[in-house]
């Protein structure tokens, strides 16, 4: 499959590029490239950097070809996130948001049943909704019931740049739930990045690993090659490919016959 | 050294040592108009304190304290002792990738407005105590207003309003139309004054307010007692629980600081790690924050000092704070120079201050009634000028990252 054909949605909106790239932790200057780079079509922002007529204006920053992706990060709760998700709205005038609801400070875990309150009445609201999660099955289940775009389960937490800590449980939600899977925080390095996707995620979301690097840049290029490659090597067949289409069944044991 | 032994003589002055040797109220009981929410978190702070020998640690623990990936109090200790200082350059670059872990290269600016510095407590290190004779000033709502009008100006988008600590001069009701002004021009508003009980917390809270510090000071409740000789801060209690109080009323974050100086900095320096240590354990959602200030000069008073907290065993405690609870904001005191302020965002610092004033009514130029500072600041720089040595320094400034919701 030509890389152009190879697509996918979230909601109404259709993507090629399967990196999407956070913008907190940057120098702003430094956005533009690596989204250039990266070749980003999606950028996450936390409402709560937007800071117009401000000094240093996220939005000012973020190059205006790309979708913005607003997210709920500072919501301790449903309520907080669905206040912040329609504000964003206003501010940003666009229907996606990924929501994230953290009750800890300490490893920014996000709490799976408030999120699958909020995804209930943002969806309900006309939102594209995109839930961060800790990634466990039921829940899951329950925000594709209550009408999410996609699951975006963390590999390890955030900023903790373990790479795919969750991996046999984000195995599990590729191979069961029929939205994409999104692999979001924790991944540290491209590799990582590219295991996810040979896995079957839809795409990769990292913010810190790029942010932080020595050359911002060329390590958002970096990890656009190894998304690329992951998804390469998926289409390919290397491993367990859940929708193929024809293809030679049993090519061993096709020989039995009573 | 023992605690005991452990007197900053250039505190003292020959008024304070005679006001010293007069009666004082229990310094660990609560007056009547004070909420008793227990003290299961103070005592345990205080027995842990009271345990650290922070002799016994030694170079090999302290290396195993940085190999650690999340570190223990245990680790918290070994990195405060004298063990860890000829360390220090391996602590540092632990800290700093720490920092970037979680907050990448941004760095979060504010700038403190008091409003008032009457106060009605005897704290001998501090100008504005109720003994000292300085100028007395409060803003009225409208100077206040034109003063954050100004500071607005600067592209600031977080305020901390202080005040002395007066309940009578200051009341809940005057924080609180401070704090309504404030939401007009600020994102971020925190407040820096007198402990209060849980339900004005709350009426703060609404009227906009969504940070609380107050500072221990000494986490040794003898030392206070004889550094705090008068008026509501004397109870120690009541200070120590005033940061969970704030939590129950609703405030988002809570700060910490000991005054690094009054007595055994690494004690204190302990106990404070401890102290949110064990409140972000019980309220998981608290935002939590550090400062560490240094004893300096103030008026009537030029020969105060740190004593042995020197600038490496200031940049320790920073590291420590930070790689003890890599998420906490850590602000950076005005009190230090512009060389150790920019030296401390870039190693683990998260915050800083600029266009710092402390006295009353200082920015805008035509109010009168101006009160003296509360202390003598090092770094007079301008917001724009903090600004640009951040950006040369590689980190990102950042206004505000805060919805009030």
């Amino acid at each position: 499959m030509s890389r152009e054909h190879d697509t996918w949605k979230l909601g109404k909106h259709e993507f090629t590029s399967r990196f999407i790239l956070g913008s907190g932790k940057y120098s702003l200057e430094l956005i533009k490239a690596a989204v250039e780079q990266a070749q980003a079509q999606i950028v996450t922002m936390a409402l709560r950097r937007v800071n117009e007529g401000g000094l240093a204006n996220i939005l000012d920053y973020i190059p205006e070809n790309v979708m913005l992706l607003p997210n709920t990060s500072g919501a301790r709760n449903a309520q907080e996130a669905v206040r912040i998700a329609r504000l964003s709205r206003e501010v940003c005038g666009s229907d996606l948001i990924k929501i994230e609801i953290m009750r800890d400070t300490k490893y920014l875990l996000p709490d799976n049943q408030e999120t699958i309150k909020a995804t209930e009445i943002l969806a309900g609201e006309g939102f594209t909704v995109m839930p961060y999660m800790y990634p466990d099955l039921n829940a899951a289940r329950d925000m594709a019931q209550a009408g999410a775009a996609c699951i975006m389960p963390l590999g390890a937490p955030i900023g903790s740049n373990k790479g795919l800590c969750t991996k046999e449980f984000i195995q599990i939600l590729i191979d069961e739930i029929d939205l994409p899977i999104i692999v979001d925080a924790g991944i540290g390095r491209p590799s990582q990045a590219c295991e996810a996707m040979e896995m079957g995620a839809a795409a990769v979301m990292a913010n810190t690993a790029i942010a932080t690097a020595g050359d911002v840049p060329v390590m958002a290029d970096a990890f656009r090659k190894a998304i690329e490659a992951g998804r390469e090597a998926y289409l390919s067949g290397m491993g367990r490919v859940k929708e193929k289409g024809a293809s030679a069944s049993s090519p061993l044991t096709g020989y039995l016959q009573d | 050294m023992s605690v005991e032994n452990h007197v900053n003589e250039s505190i003292l002055s020959e008024e304070i040592k005679e006001h010293q040797k007069q009666n004082r109220i229990d310094h660990m009981k609560y007056l009547p108009d004070m909420e008793d929410i227990g003290s299961e978190i103070m005592d345990r702070v205080i027995r842990e304190m009271n345990d650290y020998d922070y002799d016994r640690y030694t170079a090999e623990d302290v290396r195993n304290a940085l190999a650690h990936e999340y570190k223990t109090p245990e680790d918290f200790k070994a990195l405060l002792s004298p063990a860890a200082l000829p360390l220090l350059e391996e602590i540092a670059v632990c800290a700093q990738q720490e920092k970037q872990k979680h907050f990448g290269n941004s760095v979060w600016m504010f700038t403190p407005l008091y409003i008032a510095n009457y106060c009605e407590n005897y704290c001998i290190y501090c100008v504005f105590n109720c003994h000292n004779r300085i100028k007395r000033a409060q803003l009225n709502f409208e100077e206040i207003d034109r003063e954050m009008a100004e500071i607005a100006k600067s592209g600031l988008q977080e305020i901390l309003i202080l005040t002395g600590e007066s309940k009578k001069k200051s009341n809940v009701e005057y924080i609180g139309e401070a704090c309504k002004i404030a939401r007009k021009y600020f994102r971020v508003i925190g407040l820096e004054v007198y402990p209060m009980n849980s339900d004005e917390y709350a009426y703060l809270h609404e009227c906009g307010a969504d940070y609380v510090t107050v500072f221990q000071e000494t986490y040794h409740s003898d030392k206070y007692e004889t550094l705090h000789l008068a008026g509501h801060k004397r109870i120690f209690p009541y200070r120590f629980n005033a940061q969970e109080r704030a939590l129950r009323g609703g405030m988002r974050g809570v700060g910490f600081a000991a005054l690094l100086g009054l007595d055994d900095f690494r004690k204190d320096a302990f106990a404070t790690g401890m102290h949110a240590y064990y409140l972000q354990k019980k309220y998981p959602h608290a935002e939590i924050a550090f400062s560490c200030p240094r004893l300096c000069p103030i008026i009537n008073n030029d020969k105060i000092n740190p004593m042995d907290v020197h600038e490496a065993q200031l940049l320790q405690v920073v590291c420590a704070y930070r790689l003890f609870m890599p998420f906490a904001s850590l602000t950076v005191s005005t009190r230090e120079c512009d060389r150790v302020r920019d030296n401390l965002v870039n190693i683990a610092a998260t915050k800083i201050s600029a266009g710092v004033s402390t006295a009353i009514g200082e920015h805008v130029e035509e109010l009168e009634d101006k009160g003296d500072a509360q202390f003598e600041i090092s770094d007079t720089r301008s917001v724009k000028e903090v600004y640009d040595s951040l950006v040369q320094l590689k980190l990102q400034p950042v206004m505000a990252e805060y919805l009030y919701v």
